[in-house]
């Protein structure tokens, strides 16, 4: 799967797990971009990520992300 | 059927209006946004509105022990207390020199807090046990060692257990049974556990929320009373109509294993008090022959309180049970292994709980152990009756049928009535009977065993409790009054409930009679009664009118010198 596949995905399940159908992801949107990702749905999104990808996250690279683009690096190194 | 962390999110956020306001206090020793979330999110499908106190995490004694706390401000109707087994381990670890009495020092403390709350507030408590870690220090040798934590820890588990035993406002939500279920490693996630301070992973939340929120429901008055049993693949393996008594799989022939197993389960519902019905597409002869003459069977049909078996539409047929036994569709959970059958009911009865069964008669069990679908508050001896009683029911009606008139029926029916104050014997029952009784029902106020008992001590309150036996049988306890001294001339009815198995026996008016007598033999002038009308309680919203009440501003008011006793065939044992 490449990056832009990637981007698709996520963007899917941004939307279910933020329950708004506009987010619109590119590899620089951080949190500060979109009102309902916050510390929590923070947590919500990375476990549908881990089973959406059948990924595991370490707790320091749950933290490490500055933006978009990096947490779909970290997935593509899995 | 349970749904994700992120549906009860959405529930949230989407709340209808209406529904009953209950008020949570959710104290923790780890961080709960998200288990106040799924509680909110699970109870809203319960028919609850929960406004919920969420104190920061690690503040449980502080609210607790401090009168001036939020905690005491919120006046919390239920107060869940959610410490985790993380937190015991580190505090055992601290512990160094009174790790053998850990576990007692541990049950002292939280006994301690729980007498705080009670003497301080209403609120009944809803306490968390441990999920278990195993630490490894000793292996499997930790269970020889009494200081060991594994060792602590399954002791207190058992010493919060006897604790609620003793304690009538102590609920037990049971982790450590959630987690014997799903796992460990299902519940808890580490890498979410070291960035939040979360010890309950995304995936259990729903499940903890419907365990927490069953609890609180079941204390509410709603709950499951009915088991409806489908029976071809369902309660045996096979057809009866085309394999006949003989081939029929149930002990020891092919998958019967998991039918008997089943049966098991039902029938120890049944002496728990779940009342039993069967509805089935057959001949009704052949589907009874296995309850009558199978060697295998572990239902008979003693067993059982309503036998539907024909060739009627399934949602008709559970009308038809539930008109017999007179109790809420949202009550009933019905068993079928069918899936157009179960479609046909959720259609039809919304409010009937269909779970999905597995397609392997093997998995039967198991899954629905994961639905905690029985979840009570009260338990009494009594309850073993309950099968018994509908039967007989079923007898009465059949015999009014054969009199001309209603009161050479109620002549011939010998029925006695036990009045008595409460007492230590009947709080259980009464208890039991204000979480239950919903239709018959003037106020709705519902007791736990704690406030009956304060009820027995208080000046300000005459209580009575009814029982009714007849040639057919014996009722149990079947009503319940709580008088309250208003003023010096006035007595209000603060509860007036009865079963509605003994509807139209003459029972409110003996009831009647009796309040009556108290105020007359207390100095007492009037007797005013009050109808909260609830979704369920339409049967009595005339009640008080019939029996000669006058209304005024929403009350009824009875004038006690003017009282003409009313004509009853039932006797006063004492």
């Amino acid at each position: 799967m490449n990056k832009d596949e990637i981007l698709g995905k996520l963007t899917t399940i941004f939307h279910e797990e933020l329950d708004n159908d506009d987010i619109v992801l590119s590899f620089e949107t951080t949190a500060d971009d979109i009102e309902e990702w916050d510390s929590l749905s923070h947590i919500q999104l990375i476990v549908a990520v881990e089973k959406a990808f059948k990924v595991r996250f370490t707790s320091s690279e749950i933290q490490s992300w500055n933006n978009v683009g990096e947490m779909i690096d970290c997935i593509i190194a899995k | 059927m349970m749904k994700t962390f992120t549906q009860l999110k959405r529930n949230v956020n989407k709340k209808p209006e209406g529904l009953k306001k209950i008020k949570v206090a959710l104290l923790g020793d780890t961080a709960t946004q998200f288990l106040n979330i799924a509680l909110k999110g699970t109870a809203i499908d319960e028919g609850f509105d929960l406004e919920v106190f969420e104190a920061d995490f690690g503040q449980i004694s502080r609210q607790i022990l401090d009168p001036t706390s939020e905690y005491y401000d919120f006046n919390a109707d239920y107060t869940i207390i959610f410490e985790s087994s993380h937190k015991l381990l580190s505090q055992y670890y601290k512990s160094y020199d009174s790790q053998l009495n850990f576990a007692q020092d541990k049950i002292n403390y939280i006994e301690e807090l729980y007498n705080t709350i009670q003497n301080r507030t209403k609120s009944k408590v809803v306490y968390c046990n441990f999920a278990g870690i195993d630490n490894q220090i000793f292996g499997n040798f930790a269970n020889k060692v009494e200081s060991s934590f594994v060792f602590q820890q399954n002791k207190l588990n058992y010493l919060l257990s006897e604790l609620a035993v003793k304690k009538n406002n102590l609920f037990i939500a049971d982790l450590l049974s959630i987690q014997n279920k799903w796992g460990r490693n299902f519940m808890f996630s580490p890498n979410i556990y070291v960035n939040t301070e979360m010890v309950l992973s995304l995936d259990v939340l729903p499940i903890v929320s419907h365990h927490m929120v069953s609890i609180l429901s079941s204390v509410e008055g709603k709950f499951k009373k009915c088991l409806i049993l489908d029976l071809d693949n369902t309660t045996w393996g096979g057809i009866i109509g085309d394999d006949g008594l003989e081939k029929i799989q149930i002990g020891s022939l092919g998958i019967g294993k998991a039918f008997t197993e089943l049966q098991q389960w039902v029938k120890a519902l049944q002496k728990r008090g779940v009342i039993i019905a069967v509805c089935s597409k057959n001949d009704e002869d052949k589907a009874k022959e296995p309850f009558e003459k199978h060697p295998d069977m572990i239902l008979k049909m003693d067993d059982i309180a309503v036998f539907v078996a024909n060739w009627d539409n399934k949602a008709d047929n559970i009308r038809k049970i539930q008109s017999i036994l007179n109790i809420g569709f949202d009550s009933m959970v019905f068993l079928d292994d069918n899936p157009f059958e179960r479609n046909i009911v959720r259609e039809n009865l919304p409010d009937v709980c269909v779970p999905e069964l597995p397609e392997d008669p093997a998995e039967y069990l198991e899954y629905l152990y994961g639905l905690n679908l029985f979840e009570t508050a009260s338990f009494s001896e009594n309850d073993a009756e309950r099968t018994k009683q509908y039967q007989i029911e079923a007898e009465r009606a059949i015999a009014l049928d054969s009199f001309t008139n209603v009161e050479d029926f109620l002549k011939s029916m010998n029925m006695m009535s036990d009045v008595q104050a409460f007492n230590n014997f009947s709080k259980p029952r009464v208890s039991q009977l204000t979480q239950r009784s919903n239709q018959f029902n003037l106020r709705t106020v519902r007791y736990t065993e704690q406030d009956v008992e304060d009820l027995m001590n208080s000046e300000n309150h005459h209580t009575i409790s009814f029982t009714l036996v007849d040639k057919y049988g014996d009722n149990g306890l079947i009503c319940v009054i709580v008088l309250e001294k208003k003023d010096v001339e006035t007595l209000f009815i603060e509860t007036w409930l009865m079963s509605c198995r003994v509807l139209k026996r003459g029972m409110e008016e003996f009831t009647l009679n009796t309040i009556v007598e108290i105020a007359k033999k207390n100095g007492f002038k009037y007797v005013v009664g009050e109808y909260l009308p609830t979704a369920k309680n339409q049967m009595v919203k005339d009640h008080y009118e019939r029996l000669g009440f006058e209304e005024q501003e929403d009350k009824w008011v009875l004038n006690v010198d003017d009282y003409q006793s009313k004509q009853v065939y039932i006797i006063n044992k004492n």
